[in-house]
């Protein structure tokens, strides 16, 4: 199809597309206020802005999901009106967002059908995505119904439904916040051919790091407005952040650990079976973690990592009673409850539906984990005085920006919220504390604060153990680096003796899975 | 020698007495994949009912009868959608008040209507093959609408599965949200949807008035609507497998009356309850899987959805 771009002369091409003055309000708040954009041809241009700052609100206008109040938006020069998502992919402009939009029980060929205008036939469009995912590195089995698919694995969906479209302009949000870092760097490669292929990408990333090395342009917003507009590559990280917050970063400190504690967690030869025949096994885990210390576990979504969650948690018990210990206690059979009478606190990675109960209000949701270790519940009465200063205390202790105790938790953003269930489990002065992805989709500000509680939390004396896929996040906090992958645990090294790129490489698989190759692990990494 | 030779008629019966459940339970599954909830079909059975017998009535058409009867059914559903889905009513409350206000509406309308006979539609002849024995009757012997009730199986399994508006439609009832955001019309599809399961509902219900006991009574479709209900979710959202609850319901049924001929001495009641009972004690039986009923149970299934939410 032949870009408008090119019936202009060569020297002057106009904007492949132009905001100016979009204005969105919202009941009780202005989204976005008289915002302009200029993006052009083959540029990746980067959106930055905390939670919160309208960014959402401004890409779901640029792909007619919402509409302006007032202000017009220019494609190729020419004003247009995109009344709905499927006149936004007519005109070329794909979106993949960062709430995935996924249907769990249909299959990859059949989400990625629902996305394109011209779908064709089924058996086609699937070879079509196993071309496509081939060509950018994007593993993909079509035929799989995509509940069974990790968070990565979905994401990978999003990207080749966008990909299939051949778009003018790709709007990403978040989009390597599930990566390792070699797969995101696979993706850069990815974006940059299609950016010289004429694509603008407009790239929306809380990880700055990121979008220095990306993006030629970048665009800051702050509470609705443009605040300003700079070229990444000549700015850090932190005067990136700075421009978002409006104010200085602080980066947690890291104080250097003490001596090791007695083991607040031991895992014993823990594997697990499943009736789900797409779950991953977890294969003789073992490992440790000590009072005063932070372990982290990397691995790509889809490793283990909800098996080993949920083992722990105590949400799947576990064939062998001694295989998970708790403070000294076997714990295999007992259920969350019983557990956290044990100690344990637990982060899981889903905010909304696990962490928090999104209909119930924050006071409700504070007494749901805090009840067993704080004394909200006197002979099975609520008591709810006590449930509500309970969440106040942590809504102040967390600089948590809510409506009050009686905020619902889905009104929330990601960042505030995560601020809150940390806090919640923080505050009950946990011997021992399990997070999964801490601060996925949580902006900077939020994210140092939340790095800092649970540095504070260790050095405290409890013991913390960190699931994430983020390595820089894992860099940032943990004594001692894991990896997980297929199931398999490597051995634990030192977080300063070790780089992200040879955690990155344990990440995809590089190390030895037989037990008697041990020694090759301890090389590798 | 005897019992061998009921085995014929019996069958035969069996497809007649599951007709009605089919026809509900179809419309009802389209519905529910859509992600709506509709509890009315006992309703919209009933209005179905007492419309086409009393077209059939007054037009001697069966046709025109069973024409209007699906339009009444969807009118009828069409209320529940104004309600439920551009209204943002309750959907469970809303369809239980249509079931009651059926039941209330095809009495008033049926009033001079009770106690007339109707003649039941022709049955299907074929030479050789009708006088086929057992079978004979069962498979070749019966009237235009079981056939067509059964035809309709292969047909909503095609439409969900194998046609981009079914996918459509299973992609708004899984995730509405989602599927806003990617530009279908949720409300639209889900309006159809149930607009389509009245029908069906309407359908249903003019069999039972107009051919399998062609006559109207007050309440005649006795609980059929609530079974088609729960035919939709036992078969885990499954067409085939609502045929195959549908059949077992209506060979029961059937056997139930024969033992009750029988003069065997257990009470009528206990027998009447059994094919509600074998029901629903073998379809739970069957969708005990997990894993299925997560691959097929549509996740938005009586969640309201507002576009602008």
């Amino acid at each position: 199809m032949p870009s408008h771009a090119e019936t202009f002369p060569p020297d002057a091409p106009p904007p492949r597309l132009e905001l100016r003055g979009i204005t969105k309000r919202f009941p009780g708040c202005l989204a976005n206020d008289h915002v302009d954009l200029v993006l052009q041809p083959g540029e990746i241009h980067a959106l930055l802005g905390e939670n919160g700052a309208g960014k959402s609100t401004l890409v779901k206008m640029i792909y007619g999901v919402l509409h302006p109040d007032s202000g017009t938006m220019l494609w190729q020069g020419v004003e247009t009106i995109v009344p709905d998502p499927a006149g936004a992919r007519r005109l070329g402009i794909g979106m993949v967002f960062q709430h995935f939009s996924l249907f769990d029980t249909l299959t990859v060929t059949e989400n990625i059908a629902l996305g394109l205008d011209d779908a064709g036939r089924m058996d086609e469009l699937a070879d079509r995505i196993r071309s496509v995912s081939e060509r950018y590195g994007l593993a993909l089995d079509p035929e799989r119904h995509v509940f069974h698919l990790s968070v990565g694995e979905r994401q990978r969906v999003e990207i080749v439904r966008c990909l299939l479209q051949d778009p003018k302009l790709l709007i990403m949000d978040e989009p390597t916040s599930v990566l390792t870092p070699q797969e995101a760097a696979k993706l850069f490669e990815t974006l940059r051919v299609l950016a010289a292929e004429g694509c603008t990408i407009l790239y929306i990333s809380h990880k700055l790091e990121e979008i220095r090395a990306l993006c030629s342009r970048a665009t800051v917003l702050r509470a609705g407005k443009v605040v300003g507009a700079t070229d990444p590559r000549q700015e850090t990280a932190r005067s990136l952040a700075e421009m978002m917050m409006g104010a200085e970063l602080s980066t947690p400190e890291r104080p250097p650990q003490g001596a090791a504690g007695a083991a607040r967690l031991s895992v014993r030869h823990l594997s697990t079976t499943s009736d789900n025949p797409f779950a991953t096994n977890l294969k003789d885990v073992s490992f440790e973690v000590r009072a005063g210390e932070i372990l982290g576990i990397a691995g790509v979504a889809g490793n283990g990592q909800a098996e080993l969650m949920a083992a722990l948690s105590g949400e799947m018990l576990v064939a062998d009673a001694d295989s998970v210990v708790i403070e000294g206690a076997s714990a295999g059979h007992l259920g969350p409850r019983a557990r956290r009478s044990l100690g344990l606190a637990f982060v899981p990675e889903e905010r909304l539906g696990r962490g928090a109960v999104p209909e119930l209000s924050l006071s409700e949701n504070a007494l749901l984990s805090g009840y067993a270790r704080e004394p909200l519940v006197r002979g099975g009465m609520v008591h709810f005085g006590r449930a509500r200063a309970y969440a106040e205390t942590i809504i102040r202790g967390f600089n948590v920006v809510a409506h009050g105790h009686r905020a619902e938790a889905r009104s929330l953003s990601g960042g505030n919220l995560q601020k809150f269930i940390i806090g919640r489990e923080i505050l009950q002065k946990p011997k021992l504390l399990v997070v999964g992805q801490p601060t996925w989709g949580v902006d900077a500000g939020a994210a140092a604060a939340i790095h800092k509680a649970l540095i504070g939390l260790a050095r405290s004396g409890a013991a913390v153990l960190v699931i994430s896929q983020d390595l820089d996040e894992l860099f940032v906090l943990s004594d001692r680096i894991s990896v997980l992958f297929h199931g398999r645990l490597s051995d634990s090294r030192p977080t300063h003796e070790t780089t992200v790129e040879r955690i990155g490489l344990l990440m995809g698989g590089l190390f030895g899975t037989p037990p008697d190759e041990d020694g090759e692990i301890t090389r590798a990494v | 020698m005897n019992d061998f030779a009921l085995i014929g008629p019996i069958l035969a019966a069996m497809f007649a007495a599951a007709t009605p459940l089919l026809f509900a339970a179809l419309g009802e599954l389209v519905v529910e994949k859509s992600g709506v909830l509709n509890l009315g079909v006992e309703g919209m059975m009933l209005v179905g009912a007492v419309c086409g017998f009393a077209v059939t009535i007054q037009t001697g058409s069966a046709v025109t009868g069973f024409l209007v009867a699906a339009l009444a059914g969807a009118a009828t559903a069409s209320l529940f959608a104004v309600l439920t889905l551009f209204l943002l009513a309750n959907q469970v409350a809303t369809g239980l008040a249509l079931t009651l206000f059926g039941v209330g509406l095809s009495a008033l309308i049926g009033q001079g209507f009770v106690g007339i006979p109707l003649e039941g539609l022709p049955k299907l002849y074929i030479p050789g093959l009708t006088d086929l024995p057992v079978v004979g009757q069962a498979l070749f012997g019966q009237d235009i609408m079981v056939y067509l009730a059964v035809a309709a199986v292969p047909l909503v399994h095609l439409f969900l599965y194998r046609t981009r508006a079914g996918l459509v439609l299973r992609a708004v009832g899984e995730n509405h949200t989602a599927a806003h955001a990617l530009g279908y019309k949720v409300l639209r599809i889900r309006f159809l949807a149930v607009l389509f399961g009245g029908a069906m509902a309407g359908l249903g219900g003019a069999f039972l008035s107009m051919d399998y006991t062609p006559m109207w009574a007050e309440n005649m479709t006795s609980g059929r609507g609530w079974i088609a209900l729960a035919l939709v979710v036992f078969a885990t959202w499954k067409p085939v497998r609502a045929m195959l609850g549908a059949w077992l319901f209506g060979g029961v049924t059937i056997l139930q009356l024969h033992v009750q001929g029988l003069g065997i001495d257990v009470p009528s009641q206990l027998l009447s309850m059994l094919p509600y009972l074998a029901t629903v004690l073998v379809l739970v039986l069957i969708s005990r899987d997990v894993a299925r009923i997560r691959l097929n149970a549509p996740a938005c299934l009586g969640k309201l959805f507002h576009p602008d939410a």
